[in-house]
């Protein structure tokens, strides 16, 4: 009983220490001051995390909305209601699917690679030597891929939406049929800018400071073996997915829950 | 050189976010960019506007002439004042306009619709429309049902 006990306190210790380095350490990258040459390292990061995830965004987008306009028109046209399509399809969009999958998406491409990367810098010790020669890994590794992040994300949501309402268009106007008229305006009446559009936005970049966090503390904290970064890369994904879902929950009960 | 496609491809992805977020702004929200046009604002008072929502349509013959801008309610009478923004210069409706609220389908959204009236007379800017009905609550009409169901 008594070891029962201490094996657990031992372990909530153990979660609390890792939740406070990771606290430290996203509040020491976040607070570093960029030095000369610092855009650089975050263009890279941008250009890593952003620029490379587009073509998993624009595909996954393209399907998803083509498949809920088509679920939408075929439920819809039962009530001769075909014009709702693109309200429904622009609402489920613009406030959960948008930014939830950019954000699972954006968990799987770029938040394992960036587990990876910096998995292995500790690994091959890259980290020690730049300790060594006065170069800060906070600033220099951690902080332009937590900024590249949080920039990178909400513009592929955005990215992510336009796309997926394109495929949500071709599926219900140009196959379906659906009236572009009443498609459209239907859409216009029920969107409104601040509430759907900038809120699904800061949900991404919400995600994002999520993902990037979770990602580079693996990283930085995995065991400098090629099994531990395997199981870092891993808990990367896993814990983000998990949270984003639980976050988007939480975050659309406080945004458009009538409390 | 090798720097110089990364900062074009970092480029062309900042541009291409910020365009598709100009694109859900104006086409998917349907923020209207040429709201300074002229426009004027008429009232009407209804019994009833149950589910008309500002930004709602404004119609004519089933041809869009503005929108609804905003709804207040009058405690007083137990009424709702609704704000209603008629695209152009004013002059063009007559004083005696009538209008209805109106639903789009049996799902639709709620709009409101005008009919001309006779009247030589045009509604200015800040005018009211006197002749109005509200929305058919469904509630009512079997309420309304049921009563004369009773007097057989």
């Amino acid at each position: 009983m008594v070891a029962l006990l201490r094996r657990i306190g031992s372990r909530v210790l153990f979660r609390l220490e890792g939740l406070g380095r990771a606290t430290i350490m996203w509040g020491l990258a976040m607070a570093t001051l960029p030095k000369k040459g610092d855009m650089t390292l975050l263009f890279r990061q941008i250009y890593s995390i952003g620029v490379l995830s587009i073509a998993i965004i624009v595909l996954s987008a393209f399907a998803i909305g083509a498949v809920i306009s088509l679920q939408f028109y075929t439920q819809l046209s039962r009530f001769g209601a075909e014009d709702a399509v693109g309200a429904g399809l622009a609402l489920v969009l613009l406030r959960e699917l948008g930014p939830v999958v950019t954000g699972l998406l954006f968990a799987g491409r770029a938040g394992s690679a960036i587990t990876a990367e910096i998995g292995l810098m500790k690994t091959t010790e890259q980290l020690s030597i730049m300790e060594m020669m006065g170069v800060d890994p906070l600033r220099r590794i951690v902080a332009p891929r937590l900024w590249g992040g949080i920039i990178s994300m909400p513009l592929l949501t955005a990215i992510f939406n336009v796309v997926g309402i394109y495929g949500g268009v071709v599926v219900g106007v140009y196959w379906l049929g659906a009236d572009p008229g009443g498609f459209w305006s239907g859409m216009q009446d029920a969107v409104d800018t601040r509430e759907d559009i900038f809120k699904g936005m800061l949900k991404a970049a919400i995600f994002a400071v999520v993902v990037t966090w979770i990602a580079v503390f693996q990283g930085y904290d995995c065991e400098p073996t090629a099994e531990g970064m395997g199981r870092a890369t891993t808990k990367t994904v896993v814990t983000s997915s998990v949270l984003i879902l639980a976050l988007d929950f939480f975050l659309t009960l406080s945004m458009y829950g009538d409390f | 050189m090798r720097m110089r496609t990364l900062e074009i491809s970092v480029g062309a992805f900042v541009l291409a976010g910020i365009l598709a977020v100009l694109f859900l702004v104006i086409q998917v929200s349907g923020v209207n960019i040429k709201a300074a046009e002229t426009s004027y604002t008429v009232s009407a008072r209804f019994d009833d506007v149950a589910g008309l929502r500002p930004r709602a349509k404004v119609s004519m013959a089933g041809v869009t002439l503005g929108r609804v801008r905003a709804i207040e309610v009058d405690t007083e009478y137990g009424e709702a004042i609704v704000q209603i923004e008629i695209d152009g210069e004013p002059g063009k409706l007559t004083t005696d306009t009538s209008a209805k609220i109106l639903t789009e389908g049996i799902l639709g959204a709620r709009y409101i619709g005008l009919l001309p009236g006779s009247e030589e007379t045009k509604l200015a800017d800040g005018g009211e429309i006197t002749e109005t009905q509200g929305a058919i609550v469904l509630e009512n009409l079997i309420g309304q049902f049921l009563t004369s169901l009773g007097k057989d």
